[in-house]
């Protein structure tokens, strides 16, 4: 289990202001969880305090009951913690196929570079000897770095908005992706997501706003809620059927 | 007559694990040491000035000429002029390392001017190595110039790369395109301590649609310096891309002018050129796979100069 106690995070600045707000989670063994919620709601950042690219300013992380607190990425790494940027980084010179090995060097399992391109809807051939730089297009990128996540033997697994630049097509074969290594390894998967569809593969959702948890409940519950708030300002048609402008005109 | 060290050497700079296949020339503290030539490809010792000509004949396919000059000597100041004449239609490599072994207290110095004839229609790869190494107080100084000249249709592909162990280096490059010809560079560079490396390369495109591309990277650690000029000029319906990057650490200085001058309306140039320390993200990237933040580094590094 990983623990989240009272964590808030301020990032020093001009602004200074708290992103995280005393955030309390417990993220139980072979879940899924989606966290979603408005832009700039602080979902990244907690999904960065997870992995150790942020110390929090109070609070406490436990995987396992072991204080990682203030763990450095690298030994968070090696105790199973694992995260899928949501812009990941590109590399001059590193071919795809190295990206992957480093990714796999530490799961005591063999694994098989191959397959895990396929995982992610990627020919192998295509790509194996392309370098990991500005000439994938994004989606690409994306795909590989959820590949490199997929790669690792891991007790927690982060996927910060897996499905952006992902096409249509390929976002069943993902789902499906996730279903499984979420059996395979026991991994306990939180993925950040504004999509429904995404959405459904969770057994619990986490809303976050303004650096706080605004909700927290099973699937069925909180979807049901997302769907028939009734503060919706659209000026256009939209799916909850609210009329144009509906409170904006006058 | 070549000892355990000055194999090492050859080793390092033209990844010659015994006496090469093919034409080579292994020149050894100012001196030729040991040569060999085939049917199609001549070499000739200079008889005006030292140095060598090595001559390629038209139609000459898949060979390849091996030149390295090792130093292991100090106080050793050599200069060498080599010329070569790529025939027509022809495609080879020629591999020109130098490597400095200096556990001395003075200065070893080597020289090369290289000038290249690459005729029509020929295709020529030239890969230069530098590599130095020993504990002595004396300054390994390798100052090498290369001027090239592409007819039409030529190919040219240039590596140039410099790794280890030079104190101070001065590379000048000089190409000249002509109708169609090709050109592409690739330099890259790794400096520390207090070395001191400048390269200039200065490519014109004459002819009518000659393209160069020049690809050039950089490492600046301790307290090193860098100084880089590259000059593209368009004198004819051409396209050109200088491509220029350098990672910068520690106390290092880079320093990098990039220029493009077109002197042709249907001239296409670009320059990008880019300074900055390792990104971030890539090393917390890494980190997240398990890798230490040494592990990181060095794999980013590697990468970039590959
Ligand atoms: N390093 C930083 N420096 C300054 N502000 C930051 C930093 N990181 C995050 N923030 C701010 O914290 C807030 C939360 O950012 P975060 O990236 O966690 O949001 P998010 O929920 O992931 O948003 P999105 O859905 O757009 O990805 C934002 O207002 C952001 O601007
Ligand atoms: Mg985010």
């Amino acid at each position: 289990m990983l623990d989240i106690q009272g964590v808030s995070l301020e990032i020093e600045g001009d602004r200074g202001t708290e992103i995280l707000k005393n955030i309390s989670l417990k993220f139980y063994d072979k879940k899924i969880y989606v966290v979603t919620g408005p832009n700039g709601g602080g979902k990244s950042s907690l999904a960065k305090i997870i992995m150790g690219v942020y110390n929090p300013t109070s609070g406490k992380i436990l995987l396992e009951g072991q204080d990682i607190t203030y763990l450095s990425i690298t030994e968070r790494a090696r105790l199973g913690i694992g995260y899928a940027f949501q812009s990941p980084p590109r590399f001059k010179g590193i071919k795809v196929k190295d990206l992957l090995k480093m990714a796999a060097s530490y799961n005591p399992e063999k694994v098989n570079i191959c397959d895990l391109l396929y995982n992610v809807g990627l020919c192998a051939q295509d790509y194996l000897d392309r370098d990991v730089d500005s000439s994938l297009s994004g989606g690409e990128m994306k795909r590989i770095e959820i590949a490199t996540v997929l790669a690792r033997n891991l007790k927690v697994a982060v996927f910060d908005e897996p499905e952006a630049g992902i096409d249509l097509w390929s976002f069943q074969k993902l789902a499906e992706t996730f279903k499984n290594i979420n059996q395979q390894y026991d991994t306990t998967i939180i993925i950040i997501s504004h999509q429904e569809r995404i959405m459904e593969l969770a057994d619990e959702i986490i809303i976050m706003s303004n650096g706080t948890i605004s909700a927290q409940s099973e699937r069925d519950i909180i979807l049901a809620g997302i769907l028939n708030t009734d503060d919706c300002l659209c000026s256009t048609k939209c799916a909850k059927g609210v009329g144009q402008n509906a409170e904006c005109i006058g | 007559m070549l000892n355990a060290l000055d194999k090492l050497m050859l080793e390092k700079v033209a990844d010659l694990h015994e006496i090469p296949q093919g034409a080579f020339n292994i020149r050894k503290n100012g001196h030729g040491v040991q040569r060999n030539t085939t049917a199609n490809i001549d070499i000739i010792t200079k008889q005006d000035k030292s140095g060598i000509d090595v001559i390629v004949k038209p139609y000459t396919k898949g060979e390849s000429v091996h030149i390295p000059v090792i130093v292991t000597e100090d106080n050793i100041n050599d200069v060498v002029y080599n010329t070569f004449e790529i025939g027509e239609y022809s495609d080879v490599e020629i591999i020109a390392g130098c490597g400095i072994h200096n556990c001395g207290d003075h200065k070893s110095q080597h020289d090369g001017i290289h000038t290249f004839y690459v005729r029509k229609g020929a295709k020529l790869k030239y890969v230069e190595k530098h590599y130095g190494q020993g504990d002595g107080k004396g300054q390994r100084v390798l100052n090498p110039k290369t001027v090239i000249e592409a007819e039409a249709g030529a190919i040219v592909e240039l590596e140039l790369i410099q790794i280890k162990g030079i104190d101070r280096t001065n590379r000048e490059t000089d190409i000249k395109l002509m109708g169609n010809a090709k050109l592409v560079v690739t330099e890259r560079l790794l400096t520390y301590l207090d070395q001191e490396a400048e390269s200039s390369i200065n490519v014109e495109l004459l002819g009518a649609d000659s393209s160069a591309q020049i690809i050039s990277r950089s490492v600046a650690q301790d307290n090193s310096k860098q100084v880089f000029y590259f000059d593209l000029a368009g004198k004819n319906k051409c396209r050109g891309h200088i491509q220029c990057d350098a990672i910068i650490m520690h106390n290092a200085v880079v320093l990098s002018t990039p220029r493009i001058s077109a002197y042709h309306s249907e001239a296409q140039l670009v320059h990008e050129a880019a300074i900055g320390r390792i990104e971030s993200e890539q090393l917390i990237k890494l980190m997240s796979l398990g890798f230490s933040e040494k592990e990181a580094e060095d794999t980013i590094l590697n990468g970039f100069l590959k």
